[in-house]
């Protein structure tokens, strides 16, 4: 392995993350592990029939297939006791992160507009892809350049993403479409597209900037003994925005 | 009581690539014919109700809150006493 050192943004004490555990909830001790080894910060596990979010600084939705996908994906996980308590949170601007399954929930309980559809091709795509950072200056991204080209992997089987054609507008209007499918060249192409998502919408925000749902797995490309690590700019813009620094130069070295 | 027979369909703006796969395999087997597949759901659920407004009431609760999604989803039932 290469000595590879990541630069963590710091007020002095760890930040403390929720990582929810829902029953099907695969990719919780990926964030966890990244989070804890990695970003040095203070993890919990929040089981999903817990009322508390035990005072965490910022909640994360992991990857997974919570309650087995049954209905629709994340569509019975919303109404999980935890989630009252997410929402609550995100509505007092407490941040919160929905990754893959996590990014379907989301939009399941009303949090992200829109909703993930079955992949166009219809079968479960597990690869690196590339992502188009759209807006540099959320909390969720402010660690990237503008433009910038992420390498992140992708595991899902429903990722399509889909919104009406206002709620589109909307989002485009705002720059709440924070990632997009992309080339290893940053072009935003068709060929690009591994789910055949709507505008090639990998990630989006909401309007007040706290709550971000992606399908692609930054928790899965931010240890270095895994070689990729771009994954870890998203984790170091949250924790970035958490100690009060919105913007970081380079992160990772 | 009441028999809820639930139809949950994908909205016709939303492109069903399972339906269109469908399609292909049925026009496979020779029935060229076949047009517009699209696959949905169908729940059935029994509502412990004498009342059929009550019941009625509950069953689009339901559908609203929980078995669709009116982002891509639309749905319709049938009630019938049991």
């Amino acid at each position: 392995m290469s000595s590879s050192a990541i630069e963590i943004p710091s007020n002095g004490s760890p930040k403390k993350f929720g990582v929810v555990v829902f029953p099907g909830s695969n990719c919780d001790h990926d964030a966890y592990y990244v989070l804890k080894n990695i970003f040095r910060q203070d993890v919990r596990f929040l089981w999903h029939k817990d009322s508390s979010l035990e005072g965490v600084d910022a909640v994360i939705l992991p990857g997974g297939f919570s309650y087995g996908d049954y209905l629709r994906c994340g569509a019975i996980a919303r109404f999980s006791p935890i989630m009252k308590e997410v929402v609550s949170f995100a509505g007092n601007g407490g941040m919160v992160m929905g990754i893959c399954n996590g990014f379907q929930i989301l939009c399941e309980a009303g949090l992200l507009p829109g909703s993930l559809l079955r992949n166009a091709a219809l079968t479960f795509s597990c690869r690196y892809v590339h992502l188009r950072v759209e807006n540099a200056s959320t909390a969720f991204t402010s660690a990237c350049a503008p433009g910038e080209v992420l390498k992140v992997p992708i595991a899902h089987g429903e990722g399509n993403y889909f919104a009406d054609a206002e709620t589109l507008d909307r989002l485009t209007r705002n720059n709440q479409i924070i990632f997009r499918y992309c080339d290893a060249g940053g072009s935003v192409t068709e060929e690009a597209n591994p789910n055949g998502s709507i505008r090639n919408i990998a990630g989006i925000i909401n309007e007040r900037g706290n709550i971000m749902g992606m399908m692609p797995h930054p928790e899965r490309a931010s240890d270095p003994a895994l070689r990729e690590t771009d994954g870890a700019k998203i984790f170091l813009s949250a924790i970035g925005r958490l100690v009060g620094k919105t913007h970081l130069t380079q992160a990772i070295i | 009581m009441y028999l809820a027979k639930i139809n949950i369909t994908l909205r016709t703006s939303i492109l069903d690539p399972q339906g269109k796969a469908v399609q292909h395999a049925i026009a496979s087997l020779g029935m060229d014919q076949v047009r517009d597949v699209r696959m949905g759901k169908y729940i059935e659920m029994k509502i412990s109700s004498a009342d059929r407004a009550e019941a009625d009431r509950i069953a689009s609760e339901a559908c609203k809150k929980l078995l669709a999604n009116p982002v891509m989803e639309n749905f319709h039932y049938t009630l019938e006493k049991v």
